[in-house]
C-alpha cells in the first residue's frame, strides 16, 4: 500500500520537476539583461528582439490598479459577511454570488469589462482590464477575508465590547489587525491568480508593443505578449515567449512561497 | 500606591430604595412560635468531602435556629432585610430574560449594595452568568434574546430606550471567565479603554497604564515588558491584567464572571487579594461556582436556582444562617 503512495507522490513531484526542467532548459538562453531592460522590436529593426520589459510593467500596473479596486472591496465585503450580517437574505445572497463568481470562467469576465468600459469609450483600453481583473480578484478577497475573520475568537470581540467599544472600533483596533497575516495571505492569493491571467484581457486591454503608462489606450501585458509571440512566426520572438514564461512561473511561484511564509505558526506578536 | 479612587461616585448621592419585600417576617414569626424547636435535617456534621470555610460557614445545628422552609418553586425570594439599609448602585425589579421561548431568569428583583462585593452563586445552568451579562448589556450580542423588565443603574434605566449603552458599558466594567487579552502589547492592552476614548497625551496613558497595573497587582512583574506581547504571560497574569484592562476604563461596577475557575490556587489567591482591596472603591459582582470563594470574598451573597433568585443576604448570614432549606443543601453539598 505504501508502495503505491510513495509512487504516485513520486509521480506528482516528478511532473512538477519535468515542467520546471524544460521550461529552465529552453528559456533559459533568452533570459538575460535585454529581456528585462528593452522593449520589443519588430522584426526587421536592429535590436530586434528586444526584450519584454513593456509586458513586466504593463502586468504591474494592471494588476496594482486592479488591487486599488479589488482590496478594499473585497475586505469590506468580508467584514460584512464576517461581522455585521445584518439581513439573512443579504448575507446568504453575497456569500453564495461570491462563490458563484470565484468559478466563472475568466473569459467570461473579460466580456464584462469589454461591455462596461471599452464599448463606451470607443476602443481597447488599460483601464477595462483592471477592471476584469478586480472583478476576478474580489470574490476571492472577500471569501478568504471572511473565513479568516471567522477565525478570531470570539472573546476578543465580547472583551472590546465590554470596554466600550463600538462594533467599528472593534473591527478597526481588534479584529482586523489580529487577521492581518490571514488578510495578507488572501491578497497574495488573489494576486497571484490575476499576475497570470490572459483571458480577460484579450479584449479588454488588447495588449500592445510599446512601453506605456496611459491605460486609457491598448495596454501591454506579460500573459498576453506571451500568447502573441508563441502564436506568432518569428522564431526569436518563440523562444522569448519561454523566457516570458519562466518569469511568469517563477513570479507565481514566489506569490505562493510569500504566502507561506506570512501563514507559518508564529510566535505572539506586540 | 497611588490610590485610585472613583471620582464619579462621590457624585452620585447614595440611593435607598425600598424593596417591595414579600410578607415573609410574619410567617417566620407564626412558625417560630408554632414549630417544636427541632433541629434541623442534618446531624451537623459537614460533609467530609469539603474544606471548611474560613469562619464556622456551615449551619449550626442550634436550638433556637428557625426551622428551614422547603423551597416553593413560585415563592417570592428571600431577601434579608440588612440589604435595605445599604445604599444599591443597581436595582433590578422583575427583570425577565428569554433566550427564544426559553425563560432563562424569571422576575429577578434585588439591588446590589454600593461598595461592596456581592457574590452570586448557584448550581450550575442557574442563570447566574446570564444575570451579570445583561447587567451591561452584553447579552444584546446573542441573537433571539428578549428581557422585560428594568434593571436601574443609579438614576438610568439600563433597558431603556433611548439609553447610551455604549457609554454604559464604560462604566461597567467585566472580567471574563477565560482572560481574553488582546493579541497586543500588555500597554496596548491596559491603555484599551483610554484609546477608544480618543486619549493622545503619552504622558496620560503611561499614568493610566501604571496606576491601572498597581491597582491589578500586576506593576512589579510586568513593568519591563511593557510593550511586549500580552499572550506571553501566564494564566494568572493574564487575568490580572484583564482586570487592570477593566480597572483602567474607571469604572463604577466591576462585573466579575468566575475570574478564577481557570486559575491555580496561588493566582486565585492573589485575583482573591485584589478583589479584597478593589472593595471600597468599586462595586464587584462576582459570579462565583465555588462557595467557599464566595464565602471569602464577597460581603452578601445571593443563591439562585433555575433562574429564580432564591435566596439574598449577608454572606455571614446565608452561610451561617440561611432561611430556606434549599439554601441550606445547596451551601452543604447536598446538590448542585
Amino acid at each position: 500500500m505504501w508502495m503505491g503512495c510513495i509512487a504516485c507522490a513520486a509521480i506528482i513531484l516528478g511532473v512538477l520537476a519535468l515542467v520546471l526542467w524544460y521550461l529552465i532548459s529552453i528559456g533559459r538562453q533568452s533570459v538575460n539583461l535585454a529581456f528585462f531592460a528593452q522593449d520589443p522590436q519588430p522584426y526587421g529593426a536592429d535590436g530586434y528582439p528586444g526584450g519584454m520589459r513593456n509586458a513586466l510593467v504593463g502586468t504591474a500596473i494592471l494588476v496594482g490598479l486592479a488591487s486599488a479596486v479589488g482590496v478594499p472591496v473585497g475586505i469590506l465585503g468580508g467584514v460584512y459577511l464576517s461581522e455585521y450580517r445584518t439581513r439573512a437574505w443579504l448575507t446568504e445572497t453575497v456569500r453564495f454570488t461570491a462563490d458563484v463568481l470565484a468559478g466563472v470562467p475568466s473569459i467570461v469576465v473579460g466580456i464584462l469589462g469589454y461591455e462596461l468600459l471599452v464599448v463606451p469609450l470607443g476602443h481597447f483600453n488599460g483601464w477595462a482590464g483592471a477592471l476584469a481583473l478586480a472583478f476576478i480578484m474580489i470574490p476571492i478577497v472577500t471569501r478568504t477575508t471572511e473565513e479568516m475573520l471567522h477565525l478570531i475568537p470570539g472573546s476578543y470581540r465580547e472583551a472590546s465590547i465590554a470596554l466600550g467599544a463600538t462594533k467599528a472600533r472593534t473591527i478597526v483596533r481588534v479584529v482586523l489587525p489580529a487577521a492581518t497575516g490571514g488578510l495578507i495571505t488572501g491578497v497574495m492569493l488573489a494576486l497571484a491568480r490575476v499576475a497570470g491571467e490572459t483571458a480577460p484581457l484579450l479584449f479588454t486591454a488588447l495588449g500592445s508593443r510599446l512601453l506605456t503608462f496611459d491605460p486609457r489606450y491598448p495596454f501591454p501585458s506579460l500573459t498576453k505578449q506571451i500568447y502573441d509571440y508563441a502564436t506568432g512566426p518569428y522564431a526569436e520572438q518563440k523562444q522569448q515567449a519561454w523566457a516570458g514564461i519562466l518569469i511568469l512561473i517563477v513570479l507565481i511561484f514566489s506569490f505562493n512561497l510569500l504566502v507561506r511564509l506570512f501563514t507559518r505558526p508564529r510566535q505572539f506578536r506586540a | 500606591m497611588p490610590e485610585l479612587g472613583n471620582p464619579r461616585a462621590q457624585q452620585y448621592p447614595p440611593v435607598m430604595k425600598e424593596l417591595p419585600m414579600p410578607d415573609e417576617p410574619e410567617n417566620v414569626e407564626s412558625e417560630r412560635a408554632h414549630a417544636a424547636p427541632s433541629l434541623p435535617g442534618h446531624n451537623g456534621a459537614a460533609p467530609q468531602s469539603r474544606p471548611a470555610p474560613a469562619f464556622s460557614g456551615y449551619p449550626s445545628p442550634l436550638a433556637t435556629a428557625p426551622p428551614r422552609r422547603e423551597p416553593s418553586l413560585t415563592a417570592q425570594p428571600e431577601i434579608h432585610p440588612e440589604l435595605n439599609s445599604e445604599p444599591h448602585v443597581l436595582v433590578l425589579s422583575q427583570f425577565c430574560l428569554y433566550y427564544g421561548k426559553h425563560k432563562a431568569l424569571h422576575e429577578i428583583s434585588m439591588p446590589i449594595a454600593a461598595q461592596k462585593v456581592t457574590a452570586l452563586v448557584g448550581p450550575s445552568g442557574c442563570g447566574k452568568s446570564t444575570l451579570l451579562r445583561s447587567i451591561n448589556r452584553l447579552n444584546d450580542l446573542i441573537e433571539h434574546v428578549r428581557t422585560e423588565g428594568r434593571i436601574m443603574f443609579r438614576d438610568e434605566n439600563v433597558y431603556g430606550s433611548n439609553t447610551d449603552v455604549i457609554g454604559l458599558r464604560k462604566r461597567l466594567g467585566m472580567v471574563f471567565q477565560k482572560s481574553n487579552p488582546f493579541p497586543m502589547s500588555v500597554f496596548e492592552n491596559v491603555i484599551y479603554a483610554r484609546r477608544i476614548a480618543d486619549e493622545r497625551s503619552k504622558a496620560r496613558l503611561h499614568q493610566v497604564c501604571e496606576r491601572s497595573l498597581r491597582s491589578a497587582a500586576l506593576w512589579d512583574e510586568v513593568k519591563d515588558r511593557l510593550h511586549s506581547s500580552a499572550l506571553g504571560l501566564s494564566g494568572g497574569q493574564q487575568q490580572r491584567l484583564c482586570i487592570a484592562r477593566a480597572i483602567a476604563a474607571e469604572p463604577e461596577v466591576l462585573l466579575m464572571d468566575e475570574p478564577c475557575s481557570a486559575l491555580d490556587p496561588i493566582a486565585t489567591a492573589k485575583v482573591e487579594d485584589l478583589i479584597h482591596e478593589l472593595r471600597g472603591r468599586y462595586t464587584v459582582v462576582i459570579v462565583t461556582h465555588n462557595m467557599q470563594q464566595a464565602a471569602r470574598v464577597s460581603d452578601f451573597t445571593a443563591f439562585m436556582y433555575l433562574g429564580r433568585l432564591v435566596e439574598y443576604g449577608p454572606t455571614g448570614s446565608i452561610f451561617q444562617n440561611p432561611r430556606l432549606k434549599q439554601t441550606e443543601d445547596y451551601i452543604t453539598g447536598r446538590f448542585g
